[in-house]
C-alpha cells in the first residue's frame, strides 16, 4: 500500500480504461464519453453528418464532449465557428435543408436564445409549412440547466421552452445509456431534435452492457423508462434529477415506501402512456425537475394526468418538485437552496402520502 | 441545314417557360419558304424542327397558327449596351453589353408578364377577401427574379424572404399552384399549409417570414453545395430593410472565412416597409456593406443588367473565390403588403415616374420591338396567353376545395408513424401523419 501511495505521489499518471467483469462484458463509460462515442460512430456511419459549434474542433469541445473528433475527421466535418449563434445555427439549418445532417452545438443552451428563431421558425416549423416537402434533419445539442457556480445567465433549463413547440423533438438524457442511445437516435432522426445534456453529468460513469455498446444501439425517442419499480408512489423526472429520485427512493425504501421512478428520456413527444400506467398502479404522483415551476415540464405532466384516465386513480393531488422560482444565485449556500434536493423529494413524497 | 430540298413550311416551337415542367407553347414563325429568301437565317436555338422525307419541316406541336409576319424579318439576336455596374473590391465587373437572343427575349418577356399579371390578380383577389393574411407583391421587381434565373440554372439553389411569389414561379412553381396556395386550397404548392410566405420547390427554400433569417439559411445551403463537392451555388436574397440585420453580418463573416459559394443579393427597392433607406441605414451603399466581400451595384430594372451581373457573380463563386454581393436597385409599385397603400411614406408621383421611365417589362419590350426581335402582335399574343393563364389559375384557385380537416395535424414530423395530437380540448384526439 505504501509503495502504491509513493508511486501515485511521484506524479506519474496512468489510465485505467475499463473494468471487465468475469461474466458478461460491462463497460464503465461516463456520459461525456458516451456522447463522444455516439457522435464518432454516427460520423463514421453517414458522411452527411457533421458537427459545428464554438470550440468543437481544435479545443476538443468546451466540455471535451467532441474530444478527438477533429483529429479524426478534419476541418470539413468538425467545424469551429465564430461566436455567432444566430448565424451558425441558421447555417446549420440551411445545410439540413440541402441534404446534410448537421449536429449544431450550443456551448450551453443559454446561448441558444441568441438563435432561438432559427431553431423554432426555421427548423421546427418548416416541415409543416411546406406540407411535407422540406425535411430538416438536424440535431441541436449542448449542456442545459444548472451547473455549479455559473450564476444566473448560465443556468437556465430550456426543457419547457423547447418542449412547448410542435415540430421539434426534445430529448433529455440522464445516464450514459440514455446519452448514447438517444444521441444516435437523434442523429438518425429526419426531424429537428433538441438534445439537452447536463454538464454535471458529463463526468459521471455508468455501466454499459455489450449490447449498449453496439454501434446500432438506439433508444426510441418518445419512450420513457421505468428505472425503478415501485408500488406506493410515482416519481417522474428527467436528466440529472432522475438520479436524485433514485437516491430519494433508496432512503424512502428503508421506511417502507416503494417509489416507482420514471425517467422521461424525452420531453417532446411526452410518453404520457408510461406515466399514466405508473400512476394508475401507484395512485400518487410527484414530478421532479431542475427548471422553474411556472409553465414547466411538471405542470404539463400534472395537467395531462388530470385530463386523462389516471386522475381517477389518484389518492392525492399530484405535486411538483422544481427549481426555486428565482434567477440562479452565485454563492454556494444560495445555489444549493435554488435547486431541488433529495430531501425536498423525500419531504414531498411524505406529504403526498400523508406520512 | 445540309443538302436536300429546301423546306416549304416551318413552324418554330419555343420553350416559353424557364422550367421544363411548365407547358410549352407553339409560337408560329411563318408559313413561307424562308430559306429561299435567305439561307443564312438559322432557326432560333432550341427550336424543335423535324424534317420529313419530302423536305418538309414540321414541328412536333399540335396546333399551328399562321403569323402574318415573315420569320426572316425578325432579328435572331441583338447586343445591347447596359448600364455600368458600380464595383466594390473588384478590378473588373460584368460586361457593358449584353447579347439577347429572340428566344430568350420572348421567354423573359413572358415570364415577367406572368409575374406582373399574377401579382395584380392577387391584389384583386385580396381585395375580394379571397386571399387573406399577408400578401407582399412583387410587381415592379420582375427583372430581378427573371434576370437572376437567367444567370444561374435550376440545379443551383435560391432562397428569399417573404416577397416570394415571383421566385416561386421562376424556380419551377406554376401559377396555378401559387394562386391556390394564396387562396389556401388543397392543390396549393404547400397544400394550403404555408400561404404567401411559405412556398417551396426543388432547390428553392422559400419564402421566409422572419426578416433576415433566410440569409444564414442560404449560406447553409451553400455550405452543403461545397461539402457535397458539386459546383452548385446558392443565391440568398434580402431587402434593404433586412440589410441591417446582425445575422447577415454574421453570415458575411462565415461565408468569407469558409469560402462558401453564395451570392448575396440585396433587392434594394428603396423602402423597408414604410422606412426609406436614408432613414434606416447609416450607409445606403448596400453593395459595400459586405466589407471584405466584393460587391456590385446593378440596375435591377433591366433584366439584361441583372442577368449579366448574375452570370459574373456565379462565375466568381464557381471559381472557388467565395461569396460575392450584388445590390439590385429596383422598385415595388405596391405598398409593402396589401395592408399598405404605399403612399404615406412616398409620393404617387414617384411611383408614376418609375412606372413610366423604368418599367422592366416596357424596357424589354421596347428593346425587342425597336430591334425587330418581335412584332407588336406577337407580344400582344403573349399578353393574351398570359392573361388567360392567370384567369384560369385564379378560377382554379377560387374553386379548388380547402384542405381536408384530416390534414390539420399532418406534416409535424417526417418519416414517422402516425401519432395522436391533442386538439383544442382533451377530448379532441386528432391524428398526425407524416
Amino acid at each position: 500500500m505504501a509503495s502504491l501511495r509513493s508511486f501515485l505521489r511521484s506524479g506519474k499518471t496512468f489510465v485505467i480504461l475499463f473494468v471487465v467483469t468475469s461474466c458478461a462484458s460491462v463497460f464503465q463509460v461516463n456520459v461525456r464519453d458516451a456522447l463522444n462515442q455516439a457522435m464518432d460512430e454516427e460520423l463514421e456511419r453517414d458522411e452527411r453528418v457533421f458537427l459545428l459549434g464554438e470550440e468543437v474542433a481544435q479545443y476538443d469541445g468546451a466540455y471535451k464532449v467532441s474530444r478527438g473528433l477533429w483529429k479524426k475527421y478534419g476541418d470539413k466535418r468538425i467545424i469551429d465557428t465564430p461566436i455567432t449563434e444566430m448565424g451558425f445555427a441558421g447555417i446549420a439549418v440551411g445545410a439540413a435543408f440541402a441534404g446534410l445532417r448537421p449536429i449544431c452545438e450550443f456551448m450551453t443552451w443559454n446561448f441558444s436564445m441568441q438563435a432561438i428563431d432559427q431553431v423554432i421558425n426555421s427548423a421546427a416549423k418548416t416541415y409543416y409549412m411546406s406540407a411535407g416537402f422540406q425535411t430538416v434533419p438536424i440535431v441541436f445539442r449542448g449542456p442545459n440547466g444548472s451547473s455549479a457556480g455559473v450564476a444566473a445567465q448560465h443556468s437556465q433549463c430550456f426543457a419547457a421552452w423547447y418542449g412547448h413547440c410542435p415540430g421539434l423533438k426534445v430529448v433529455s438524457p440522464w445516464n450514459s445509456e440514455d446519452a448514447r442511445g438517444l444521441l444516435k437516435a437523434a442523429i438518425r432522426d429526419d426531424n429537428p431534435v433538441v438534445f439537452l445534456e447536463n454538464e454535471m453529468m458529463y463526468g459521471v460513469p455508468f455501466e454499459l452492457s455489450e449490447e449498449m455498446m453496439h454501434k446500432d444501439f438506439v433508444i426510441p425517442i418518445g419512450k420513457a423508462k421505468v428505472e425503478r419499480q415501485g408500488t406506493h408512489i410515482t416519481l417522474v423526472s428527467h436528466s440529472r434529477c432522475v438520479g436524485f429520485c433514485l437516491d430519494a427512493a433508496a432512503v424512502l425504501a428503508k421506511e417502507g415506501v416503494e417509489c416507482e421512478v420514471v425517467n422521461l428520456r424525452t420531453i417532446r413527444p411526452l410518453d404520457v402512456d408510461t406515466i399514466e400506467a405508473s400512476v394508475m398502479k401507484t395512485g400518487n404522483l410527484v414530478t421532479v425537475e431542475g427548471g422553474w415551476p411556472q409553465y414547466g415540464v411538471g405542470a404539463e405532466i400534472c395537467a395531462r394526468i388530470m385530463e386523462g384516465p389516471a386522475f381517477n386513480y389518484l389518492d392525492a393531488p399530484a405535486v411538483r418538485v422544481t427549481g426555486v422560482d428565482i434567477p440562479m444565485p452565485y454563492a454556494k449556500i444560495l445555489e444549493d437552496h435554488s435547486v431541488p434536493q433529495i430531501k425536498d423529494i423525500i419531504f414531498s413524497v411524505k406529504k403526498v402520502l400523508n406520512m | 441545314m445540309g443538302s436536300g430540298r429546301l423546306p416549304k413550311t416551318i413552324v418554330c416551337e419555343h420553350r416559353t417557360s424557364l422550367h421544363p415542367q411548365m407547358h410549352v407553347k407553339t409560337i408560329p414563325c411563318k408559313e413561307k419558304n424562308i430559306y429561299e429568301q435567305d439561307p443564312d437565317i438559322l432557326p432560333p436555338s432550341g427550336a424543335h424542327l423535324r424534317w420529313t422525307e419530302g423536305g418538309q419541316v414540321v414541328s412536333e406541336a399540335a396546333s399551328v397558327v399562321v403569323s402574318s409576319r415573315s420569320y426572316a424579318d425578325f432579328t435572331p439576336e441583338a447586343t445591347f449596351d447596359i448600364k455600368k455596374v458600380d464595383l466594390h473590391r473588384l478590378e473588373e465587373g460584368p460586361p457593358l453589353t449584353s447579347t439577347l437572343t429572340r428566344e430568350d427575349g420572348l421567354k423573359y418577356y413572358r415570364t415577367m408578364q406572368t409575374i406582373r399579371r399574377m401579382e395584380l390578380k392577387a391584389d384583386q383577389l385580396y381585395k375580394q377577401k379571397i386571399i387573406r393574411g399577408f400578401c407582399h407583391l412583387y410587381d415592379g421587381q420582375e427583372a430581378c427574379a427573371v434576370g437572376i434565373e437567367g444567370g444561374i440554372t435550376l440545379s443551383d439553389h435560391l432562397i428569399t424572404a417573404y416577397r416570394a411569389h415571383g421566385y416561386t414561379l421562376t424556380r419551377g412553381g406554376t401559377v396555378r399552384e401559387i394562386m391556390a396556395e394564396l387562396t389556401g386550397r388543397r392543390e396549393g404548392i404547400a397544400k394550403g399549409k404555408g400561404g404567401s410566405m411559405h412556398m417551396y420547390t426543388k432547390n428553392f427554400y422559400g419564402g421566409n417570414g422572419i426578416v433576415g433569417a433566410q440569409v444564414p439559411l442560404g449560406a447553409g445551403v451553400a455550405l452543403a453545395c461545397k461539402y457535397l463537392g458539386t459546383d452548385q451555388l446558392c443565391v440568398s436574397l434580402y431587402g434593404d430593410g433586412a440589410a441591417n440585420q446582425g445575422q447577415i453580418f454574421e453570415t458575411y463573416n462565415m461565408a468569407s472565412l469558409w469560402k462558401l459559394p453564395i451570392i448575396f443579393i440585396c433587392e434594394n427597392n428603396q423602402y423597408g416597409m414604410g422606412t426609406s433607406v436614408e432613414r434606416a441605414s447609416a450607409s445606403t451603399e448596400y453593395y459595400k456593406r459586405g466589407d471584405f466581400i466584393p460587391g456590385l451595384r446593378v440596375d435591377g430594372m433591366d433584366v439584361l443588367c441583372v442577368r449579366e451581373a448574375t452570370k459574373f457573380a456565379a462565375d466568381h463563386c464557381r471559381s472557388g473565390k467565395g461569396p460575392i454581393l450584388m445590390e439590385l436597385q429596383t422598385y415595388r409599385y405596391h405598398g409593402h403588403s396589401m395592408s399598405d397603400p404605399g403612399v404615406s411614406y412616398r409620393t404617387r408621383e414617384e411611383i408614376q415616374e418609375v412606372r413610366s421611365k423604368s418599367d422592366p417589362i416596357s424596357m424589354l419590350k421596347d428593346r425587342m420591338l425597336s430591334n425587330n426581335m418581335a412584332s407588336v402582335e406577337e407580344l400582344k399574343e403573349i399578353d393574351i396567353e398570359v392573361r388567360k393563364e392567370i384567369e384560369d389559375a385564379a378560377q382554379f384557385a377560387t374553386t379548388d376545395p380547402e384542405p381536408p380537416l384530416d390534414d390539420l395535424c399532418s406534416h409535424i414530423y417526417a418519416n414517422e408513424k402516425s401519432f395522436e395530437v391533442r386538439g383544442a380540448t382533451p377530448w379532441t384526439k386528432l391524428t398526425s401523419h407524416s
